[in-house]
């Protein structure tokens, strides 16, 4: 008994929202500002090392959001196996930075061209699926994805479960700057180049195709779009920034292992996603943040509560986080974004 | 030979846990169109209620059941309070609460009864018997057990006016409430039940794989790989799924391993099952989604 | 004999859409009342709008009683049998489950052997075909089954969309004899969507005419029978 129902018909209503905030002339300010903190922040001694470190989590989770919500939000497929995507990304570039001794930055574009392949392969028997079957077989897959990467026959270069070990670059040309500040311009710079790359891939005609095909995929076909062309790209394409943020990440973090890929991951993809706003490129910036901050102050924050309530048990942060899911989908299911743009509007229209 | 016949037997036995688990996700899809990802979760919490119980005395014949009514409560509620008002949701903001479910059982477990591993001693006696050599008394049991429960369920829903009405109502809502059948509560029940089941199917696997909040992950996969394989809207293709899968795997494994036995060469072994379980899923998905027994629903433009 | 289902200014909404713009009329206990019209008159909208499952405005009474509002189930269960259009079968239920699911909502089981009785009488077909999958019936057949559903739940009223639709001519009339009959020893009043006119007007005795979700005419079925203009205005003949 499928069902053909869309998977955000409501994000259709989100893209009018869009307009509000894609463009606006205060973004070039922001990113030169954001370009600058390691000088602004860094040398003032403000900004730690380690919260260099924190901001490139947050935008690394931001770009692997963005690739989620490029299949999800403007697409309609729904994808709970994204931590897949992120893992593959991770292993190309921990692979050839320790076994082929390869420089970090060329480890990206290999990153993104076999994640884009890997994704465009599942979108294949991916466009016979809909709606719950499609987050079923994306399931499947982030559940396998551990006892994948321990295969036998890869652990000659996965390591197996030991994992691997790499060691984050220093900056070049003997620039004043930390390895943790130099990386957090690398991450500014490939998601400052992400997101623009994905704002004009919107914005053009097969941004609207991939939109039109979410809202109905059979007018859409009639109007003569070619649905299985434009669904199986974006599923390569959404692999492929979700790829190259597991990349980043892995360069950053310096260690990727089987584990550290486990269901969570994906489920944590898809909660930033939904968070911060399934159709909202914004939306993508708030979710990683999200990600990240939960991450960090999830254990402390769940703390607190369970002391305010006075409850004789240890409450995990991943019961917060359930409850919040679902109050959010009751209350504001296009994410802050969408909330944000909503208020944004009803300020205006007074 | 006789590590074949150990591996279907045993096969059969985990089947039985995967058709239970089938059938629970079956009964959830066939009335609301819903895969419920939250169903080994679930499942699992009522496994930790079935221990709670026999710390505290109880025997465990008399907490299956009890556990069994629990859940049924559990079920009618999340449905009845979580679920009924995202009735026209989008599909996406369902699954998103299906994880959100996932999540606070997964970790309520784990909050209220921590996360070591813990121990529930079979129910089952320990006795030996003709073919003891094949397969265990507990795993007979889960066999056994499975088998009663699906033989009750059969009966209820063929021969009762209630199940009648159930039945009448996941095929066609709107006909059954021109026959002023509650469709609303027969969902709601529908949920119970699925969640009974489950919880029989938790507390009956936990002896054999020890209790801890990870258990029912992969688990829940092979259900699902079950319920595709028979087909997603056939309870008794599911069921018939959840035993098919059981013995697959544990054939696939077998064969993988005696493959590296006699020629040294390692294709899969007992560590790929999960993986085994993606690409059936995948497969079933890709080539015949309505499974071995489902019937396929053409889609109205 | 008083009135059994009395509406005022029925408006119905299919999403956006007006299909109803205050429809009001009323049907006196134990009579056969007719709506007629051509397609997309509203006539279906209308016997929708009774048991609630489109959404509605205005006033729905049976039995001086308000239903407006109330869930289809509960309106049923007030002893409202609606026989839809597109027969409503179970069609994975045998024919046999097909009566017990109609008549769930009873308990006396004495009553509910001798009404399946009845629809034997009614209909010996069934009664051979009772361990059939409703789906694989024939079109009169399921019309059959789709009147004993209704019949099941012994009602007050009963309301036919298009009986007629789909059906040989002379099954058609085998089954307006059966409405007929019903009517006259069960005593069940009757609400009749058609668009077969002159059939409807045989059977009925007060017939309203729709157009574009508005009542235009209404009056005895025998009066509108014999008005030449009307039937070549409304009616196509």
């Amino acid at each position: 008994m499928a069902t053909t129902t869309t998977a955000t018909t409501e994000a259709g209503a989100a893209d009018s929202k869009r307009v509000q905030f894609g463009r606006a002339r205060w973004i070039w300010p922001v990113i030169i500002f954001l370009a600058l903190l390691p000088v602004i922040g860094g040398k003032t001694g403000l900004i730690s090392n380690y919260g260099f470190l924190q901001l490139s989590l947050m935008i690394v989770y931001a770009i692997a959001v963005l690739g989620l919500i490029l299949l999800t939000g403007f697409n309609g497929q729904i994808s709970l196996g994204h931590g897949a995507f992120f893992a593959v990304g991770a292993y190309v570039a921990a692979v050839l930075i320790d076994q082929a001794s390869w420089p970090y930055w060329a480890t990206l574009p290999v990153a993104a061209i076999v994640c884009f392949s890997v994704g465009y392969v599942f979108g294949l028997p991916a466009l016979r699926l809909e709606g719950h079957y499609l987050a079923l077989a994306t399931f499947a897959l982030a559940v396998a994805v551990p006892q994948f990467l321990k295969y036998r026959h890869f652990e000659w270069f996965t390591n197996g479960v030991q994992g691997i070990n790499i060691f984050k670059p220093d900056p070049p040309f003997g620039l004043p700057l930390s390895a943790d500040q130099w990386m957090y311009l690398i991450v500014l710079a490939v998601a400052v180049l992400m997101f623009w790359v994905a704002r004009n891939l919107l914005d053009s005609r097969s941004g609207r195709a991939l939109t039109a095909i979410r809202d109905h995929t059979m007018a859409a076909s009639t109007m003569g779009i070619n649905v299985a062309h434009y669904k199986t790209v974006i599923f390569g394409i959404s692999a492929l920034y979700t790829g190259v943020a597991g990349a980043l990440h892995a360069i950053i973090f310096e260690f990727v292992s089987p584990d550290s890929f486990r269901f969570e991951l994906s489920i944590a993809i898809l909660v930033g996603a939904v968070v911060g706003g399934i159709a909202s490129l914004p939306g993508a910036v708030i979710g990683g943040v999200f990600v990240q901050v939960i991450e960090k102050y999830a254990d402390a924050l769940t703390k607190k509560i369970t002391a305010a309530v006075h409850l004789p048990i240890d409450l995990e942060p991943w019961t917060i986080y359930g409850i919040a899911l679902i109050v959010l989908m009751y209350t504001m299911p296009m994410g802050i974004a969408g909330g944000l743009t909503l208020l944004w509007r009803r300020i205006k229209g007074s | 030979m006789e590590q074949l016949i150990q591996q279907i037997a045993s096969g059969l036995a985990n089947g039985a846990i995967y058709a239970c688990l089938a059938l629970a996700l079956v009964m959830i899809f066939v009335s609301t169109d819903h895969i419920n990802f939250a169903q080994g979760e679930m499942a699992m919490f009522s496994a930790y209620l079935v221990w709670q119980l026999l710390e505290w005395g109880m025997s465990f014949w008399l907490a299956l059941p009890i556990v069994a009514l629990v859940s049924f409560l559990i079920g009618v509620s999340v449905e009845r309070v979580i679920l009924r008002p995202l009735h026209d949701a989008p599909i996406l903001s369902v699954v998103v609460v299906f994880i959100g479910l996932l999540a606070i059982f997964h970790s309520l477990a784990g909050a209220i009864w921590g996360h070591t591993i813990k121990a529930i001693a079979s129910p089952f006696p320990n006795v030996a018997f003709a073919g003891s050599g094949y397969i265990g008394p507990h795993q007979i049991g889960m066999i056994a057990v499975t088998i009663l429960l699906l033989a009750a369920l059969f009966a209820f829903f063929r021969f009762t006016p209630l199940g009648l009405a159930m039945r009448a109502a996941a095929q066609s809502p709107v006909s059954a409430r021109l026959a002023g059948i509650r469709v609303d509560w027969m969902l709601a029940l529908g949920w119970g039940l699925a969640a009974a089941i489950g919880a029989v199917a938790g507390a009956l696997v936990a002896p054999a794989v020890y209790l801890e909040p990870n258990m029912m992950a992969s688990i829940l996969l092979y259900g699902f790989a079950g319920a595709l394989v028979g087909g997603i809207s056939s309870p008794g293709g599911a069921v018939a799924g959840g035993f098919i899968v059981g013995v697959l795997e544990n054939l696939i494994a077998y064969f993988g391993n005696l493959l590296e036995k006699t020629t040294g060469v390692y294709i899969v072994g007992n560590g790929e099952k999960l993986t085994v379980a993606l690409v059936i899923v995948i497969t079933v998905l890709t080539l015949k989604p309505s499974g071995l027994f489902g019937h396929v629903t053409v889609k109205r433009v | 004999m008083g009135v059994l289902l009395e509406a005022q200014g029925l408006e119905a909404y299919y999403g956006q859409t007006q299909a109803l713009h205050g429809v009001s009329f009323s049907l006196e206990q134990g009579g056969i009342t007719t709506l007629l019209g051509a397609n997309g008159a509203g006539k279906t909208t209308t016997l929708r709008a009774i048991c609630n499952m489109v959404r509605t405005q205005g006033t729905i009474k049976l039995d001086g009683e308000p239903i407006t509002g109330l869930a289809t189930e509960e309106v049923v269960r007030r002893g409202v049998g609606h026989v839809p259009e597109g027969r409503g079968t179970f069609v994975n239920l045998s024919v046999d489950e097909n009566l017990r699911a109609a008549a769930y909502t009873r308990s006396d089981k004495a009553a509910i052997q001798r009404d399946r009785e009845m629809v034997y009488e009614y209909f010996p077909i069934l009664k051979q075909r009772l361990t059939q999958q409703a789906g694989t019936l024939s079109g009169g057949e399921q019309q059959m089954l789709a009147i004993s559903r209704a019949l099941m739940l012994a009602p007050r009223l009963m309301l036919f969309d298009e009986p007629s639709f789909g059906l040989a001519p002379l099954i058609v009339q085998e089954i307006f004899r059966i409405m007929r009959r019903i009517n006259a020893e069960a005593k069940v009043s009757m609400l009749l969507v058609e668009q077969n006119a002159a059939l409807a007007l045989e059977l009925a005795d007060h017939a309203y005419v729709l157009e574009t979700g508005r009542v235009v005419m209404s009056g005895k079925a025998s009066e509108v029978k014999s008005d030449e203009s009307i039937r070549k205005s409304y009616l196509g003949y």
